[in-house]
């Protein structure tokens, strides 16, 4: 996290593509420089000393809970469907996911 | 009575009394709406007015056929609350068309106390934001001044309850969001412990830190909320199996032996002049009231934002990734293959900060970052947590601002991020360490010949709300500031 590390352009196209957004040239440039000066403020963290400090990622002791095994009613298939852009009842519509059927 | 011009809980008392009906106080509050949210002056602080639905419900009341302590009550909610009715968009093009299959919890409990929901309030795109001005349709005014913000990210909802466009609204608080943006309107806004109301039907951002809350007039109305709206959920495992105590809403009850912390942390120099004299006016009140007041150490305040925005846009990266264009919300017209899908729906559903942030904490928990940011963040969140832990041994609430400052003007930070996320440099904490915070109307500060309002903060332990409440309202009472409307 030192300045050396700062995020760069490469960075920024690389988490877009994990987060499955497109960027154009322009909003790489400008997304960079904004995340640069975020990270470089986040940067403040290594001013401390965190050894042996328990991480907390969630603000209660949660247990697993299970509801109990009892039969009931689950969501309408046509409940299911009604924010679907496309649809083909009771199924989703995607696009094709092998390419033009040419090969896969 | 002038319905608009009332307190929740004496509106309640009001229709319940007959003294008015549930459709006067609704058709009179629709009015308001009509008159002053609408067009490119207007304040623009809903997305979406329920008008038919909200009339049917106020005559079903004013017939008896709905009863409950929140009976007829018109109340506006942050449209990122599901309801089996109208729209829930988030405020997002994401999410323009969708229309939720089932009603939040939250929102059901209200309904089932009777209340009318007049409508969905603008917000910040998923939440996302200190100004409202991320909002993919509309930039909401503040009643006070209309150039400026109202403050975010549920800026729609406070907007409405500062300029009663209805009795009472429901935010979300993830990093400030209920706190700050009532600060800058001049109302109370509560961000009550983590886990208190159900998450269930909330659309997720930060699922560690998001919890919901009331903006209402008096600390009064907000007790009120809150009895009804809290309690263990069995549709949320993360709502708190702890009991709502019964006293809840009796906050004229004064408690005794009481000590105010005051935390240098928060008392600093770059504080507007007004927003330290407010807080200083309520020491002095609680000193009057025979209050002790103690000295706290909160050491890392100061690190609260970089854990945020790690913490939070790390929750929020992992919560946004179903939105993918198959099952609901936007989906491209232009996809070669599911891939491509994906990212043009997500491209063009999504607007800058929601990137932004999508693209943040990715980095944050991507291989080899993890360690370093995210891990590193989870241990600074322990020792934030640690310093209130400590606090509250010395002191039954902390007292400080709600923001730095009164609300900055319409355009001012939005390209500026960072500026835009100290915003929460005084509300952040409690979200992290999951405790409970109160912003209370501090009075005004005047700038450019105009009043603009200014909150006080008070901070207590988690699961004593009823407790801090009762301390809000010995502020509340010592002063007029509650009672002061902008003119619209």
């Amino acid at each position: 996290m030192s300045k050396s590390q700062t995020i760069t352009e490469a960075d920024v196209r690389h988490v877009a593509k994990l987060g499955r957004l497109r960027v154009s040239d322009d909003e790489v440039h400008h997304f960079t420089e904004q995340l640069a000066a975020v990270l470089e403020y986040i940067s403040k963290l290594n001013e401390l000393d965190v050894e042996g400090v328990e991480p907390m990622a969630h603000p209660l002791e949660l247990v697993n809970v299970l509801r109990p095994d009892v039969e009931r009613p689950g969501m309408a298939t046509e409940s299911a469907l009604v924010n679907a852009p496309a649809k083909m009842p009771p199924y989703f519509k995607v696009p094709k996911v092998l390419g033009d059927g040419s090969g896969a | 009575m002038n319905p608009t011009e009332t307190t929740l809980t004496e509106l309640r008392d009001a229709i319940a009394g007959k003294a008015v009906s549930s459709a006067e106080a609704t058709r009179a509050y629709l009015d308001r709406i009509e008159a002053h949210d609408c067009g490119d002056s207007g304040l623009n602080a809903y997305h979406e007015v329920f008008t038919e639905r909200a009339m049917a419900r106020a005559q079903a009341v004013d017939k008896g056929d709905v009863t409950g302590p929140l009976a007829g009550v018109p109340i506006a909610i942050k449209d990122l609350l599901c309801t089996d009715y109208g729209h829930t968009t988030c405020c997002s093009k994401m999410l323009e068309n969708f229309k939720a299959p089932y009603t939040a919890t939250a929102v059901q409990r209200l309904e089932d106390a009777g209340a009318v929901i007049l409508g969905k309030t603008n917000m910040d795109e998923f939440a996302m934001g200190s100004s409202t001005e991320n909002s993919a349709f509309v930039t909401t005014r503040n009643p006070w001044d209309r150039d400026r913000v109202p403050g975010g990210s549920s800026g729609g909802s406070a907007s409405a309850m500062s300029a009663d466009l209805c009795a009472a609204s429901i935010g979300s608080d993830t990093g400030g969001s209920i706190r700050q943006p009532a600060a800058l309107c001049g109302v109370v806004g509560m961000k009550p412990t983590y886990g208190r109301i159900s998450r269930y039907g909330l659309i997720a951002f930060a699922s560690s830190l998001d919890q919901i809350g009331p903006f209402t007039r008096t600390v009064g109305d907000t007790a009120l909320l809150l009895k009804v709206m809290m309690g263990h959920d069995p549709l949320d495992s993360t709502s708190a199996n702890v009991p709502v105590p019964d006293d809840i809403d009796r906050v004229d009850e004064a408690p005794k032996g009481l000590r105010i912390g005051i935390a240098r942390e928060y008392m600093s120099d770059s504080n507007d002049p007004a927003v330290a004299a407010a807080t200083q006016k309520a020491i002095e009140v609680y000193r009057d009231f025979g209050a002790q007041i103690v000295e706290v150490d909160l050491p890392h305040t100061e690190y609260g934002i970089p854990v945020y925005y790690i913490v939070a846009t790390a929750e929020a990266s992992s919560n946004l990734a179903r939105y993918d264009g198959v099952h609901y919300g936007h989906r491209t017209d232009k996809a070669e293959d599911l891939i491509d899908l994906y990212c043009r729906s997500r491209s063009e559903g999504f607007g800058d900060e929601v990137k932004r942030r999508i693209m943040l904490g990715t980095y944050a928990l991507s291989s080899g970052y993890y360690d370093a940011y995210y891990s590193r963040a989870l241990k600074v969140r322990r020792l934030i947590k640690n310093d209130f832990d400590s606090a509250f041994e010395k002191c039954d609430a902390i007292l400080c601002p709600t923001t730095t400052g009164p609300a900055f003007k319409i355009g001012e930070l939005a390209d500026d991020p960072l500026a835009m996320y100290m915003n929460d440099v005084y509300t952040v904490n409690s979200n992290l360490a999951g405790n409970a915070g109160i912003s209370l109307p501090g009075g005004t500060a005047t700038v450019d010949g105009k009043a603009l309002p200014v909150g006080v903060q008070l901070l207590g332990p988690s699961f004593e709300e009823s407790k801090l409440l009762k301390i809000a309202r010995i502020f509340e009472a010592a002063t007029d500031h509650y009672t002061l409307r902008p003119t619209l």
